[in-house]
């Protein structure tokens, strides 16, 4: 498939989820990301795999952690309610180092929201989600393309740091039709000793757990989780940079709010104000050194968002509030527009003149 | 000297940390026998639940994965569904994981008739946090969470897992056992290895109920427990088979026209 088709970014991680290799999906239907489990029904059947509709979303990621303790790619995807429920097996598949991926099409919040796109969960994600010290990858799709392209990226770093990887997109991104060629090169997933797939009388049982009593043992668990942490946050790290080479203004933000942003950064550049725009692709880890390299121009960063403004506090301290932040922000479902984030744009060039 | 008695060689040379009296060691025998027996342990994955039983996966010595507490029948689902053919799946559970937290994943692999076999301890209490009221705690039953005895009218009567699973169409067995005495583990071993047989032939969701001891939070001396499993819990929780769908047995089959 070199050509591009015109599909859906839903249907596009579906498909690029395939590609990868995941023949296991486990799904609720809830709005707005019912066309991933709805294209995974369709073919999974026609290619000798699995499509499960789970009895809730807790019994979903049960059953993703159960393929993955077997060593196989699995995936699932949910809205944001749905992932709050998912949020203790998140915590397991961490907990016991598990590769799966798991798809958020993030609506408005808190409790049942609505059904609009929104990123409110911004924290749920990049925070881990559910209890424990704990992080989870979190790569974020701004167009149909991407979503297919991250999708394939998730399932190669969940294995190979051994940890769920999340793709935090929206209802917009979701829902919005734009041509994509899976024209991926595909590696071959590692091999996994560790897994459970029976002794065959050959070695020591495997096993699949998080539970240690030993205090001494759980401390150090963390640690080695955490030191793991650092050589992704070193590795990882991937933005989009616009037009930041010389900007003092830097608007940043993800997914479906960069795209607008970047109206804006066109248009303020257009009227003389040295716009830029930093698009974080992972949120964890957060793409900090982008950031810090900004800040040689940079007067103000101004973080749009569709929330009450979460990833803003990443922004602080990514820049250490060397220079001001600011946010420009709709929620409950509803999106800023570029002329709203150029108003934002042009009232911090006359504040920092 | 010929060896008449011995560990099977499914259970770890590891000492197990149930207290002293418990049926659990019992059954993780009639487990583990019923696996070399079947020739099973290479391609057996267990599924530990949360409770007593948590650490069910230092003992057997096939491959273990520690479900989070209620999750196995679904983590069961995962690792069946990702090897059908090449895998033997079991989940071993109490009756907190099964019948309270987990009820929504046992009556749905149960009516997906997943290829599963599924061990139910039914000692009518949480033991590991220290004796409260389970699920399939009896009326009356005194515990740390009911110590006034448990009262129907505030929190409910005792969920019989076995009468309602019977109840759908998806289960391929459905047997209730216990171990109080040397006839009972010869029957509880009898169905244990039917439950395994049936996943081997591809039969589906087989669930065998054990009715066993908790001497420590009953507050009883092992053989006394082992009587009150006759005098209280029997009584309440009847053993034979529910449900055999390849004998045609369904205990509570509606009579046709």
């Amino acid at each position: 498939m070199s050509e591009k088709v015109l599909m859906k970014g839903n249907e596009a991680i579906a498909e690029a989820a395939i590609l990868a290799g995941c023949r296991h999906y486990f799904g609720y239907p809830i709005t707005p990301q019912t066309e991933i489990a709805a294209y995974m029904a369709k073919r999974m059947p026609k290619i000798g795999g699995t499509f499960l509709q789970a009895e809730s979303e807790i019994a979903a990621i049960n059953m993703v952690y159960g393929v993955a303790s077997a060593g196989k790619r699995v995936m699932t995807s949910s809205s944001s309610p749905g992932i709050s429920l998912k949020g203790e097996g998140i915590s397991y598949l961490a907990g016991t180092d598990l590769p799966a991926v798991i798809v958020n099409a993030q609506r408005g919040g808190p409790g049942l929201g609505g059904i609009q796109p929104s990123q409110s969960d911004y924290f749920q994600a990049t925070r881990g989600g559910g209890h424990g010290d704990y992080h989870i990858i979190v790569l974020a799709p701004s167009s149909v393309q991407e979503m297919a392209q991250l999708t394939i990226k998730a399932f190669e770093l969940a294995d190979e740091y051994l940890m769920p990887a999340m793709i935090l997109a929206d209802g917009t991104t979701g829902q919005m039709m734009e041509p994509v060629s899976f024209d991926f090169e595909i590696k071959e997933p590692p091999a996994k000793p560790w897994a459970t797939t029976g002794t065959k009388g050959e070695r020591r049982h495997n096993i699949a757990n998080s539970l240690y009593l030993d205090p001494e043992k759980l401390e150090r668990i963390n640690n080695e989780r955490f030191a793991r942490y650092e050589i992704i946050k070193e590795k990882e790290q991937l933005a989009e940079e616009y037009l930041t080479e010389d900007a003092e203004i830097v608007v940043t933000g993800f997914g479906i709010a960069a795209r607008i942003a970047r109206n804006a950064v066109d248009e303020a550049r257009a009227q003389g104000i040295k716009a830029g725009l930093i698009r974080p692709i992972t949120l964890w880890p957060f793409p900090d050194k982008v950031y810090k390299k900004a800040l040689k121009t940079a007067k103000r960063f101004i973080s749009v968002e569709l929330s009450m403004g979460q990833m803003i506090e990443d922004v602080k301290l990514a820049t250490e509030c060397k220079v001001p932040v600011s946010l420009c922000y709709r929620v409950g479902g509803m999106i800023p527009t570029p002329a709203q984030v150029l108003e934002a744009i042009k009232q911090a060039a006359k504040e920092v003149k | 000297m010929a060896v008449v008695f011995d560990r099977p060689h499914a259970l770890l040379d590891v000492p197990f940390h149930y207290c002293p009296g418990c049926t659990h060691g019992i059954v993780h025998r009639l487990v583990a026998e019923v696996i070399d027996e079947l020739g099973i342990e290479g391609k057996t994955v267990g599924i530990a639940p949360v409770g007593c039983s948590v650490m069910a996966y230092d003992y057997f010595a096939c491959d273990m994965i520690e479900a989070a507490h209620g999750r196995a029948p679904a983590v069961a689902t995962g690792v069946k569904r990702a090897y059908p053919n090449d895998l033997i799946v079991f989940t071993y559970q109490g009756d907190g994981d099964l019948a309270s937290i987990g009820t929504a994943e046992t009556v749905h692999a149960a009516a997906r008739n997943e290829n599963i076999t599924v061990i139910f301890i039914n000692n009518a209490i949480y033991g590991m946090t220290g004796g409260q009221m389970a699920p399939t705690s009896l009326p009356g039953q005194v515990t740390q969470t009911s110590p006034y005895g448990r009262d129907p009218k505030a929190c409910g009567y005792p969920v019989k897992i076995c009468e309602m699973l019977s109840e759908l169409e998806g289960p391929e067995y459905l047997e209730r056992v216990t171990v109080n005495s040397v006839k009972n583990v010869m029957n509880a071993k009898k169905a244990i290895k039917k439950a395994f047989q049936n996943q081997i032939d591809g039969k589906g969701f087989s669930l065998i109920e054990v009715v066993s001891s908790c001497p420590t939070n009953w507050g009883m001396t092992p053989k006394d427990a082992l009587k009150w499993i006759d005098d209280h819990m029997l009584p309440y929780y009847p053993l034979g088979v529910y449900k055999d769908r390849s004998a045609g047995i369904d205990k509570f089959a509606k009579k046709e026209g």
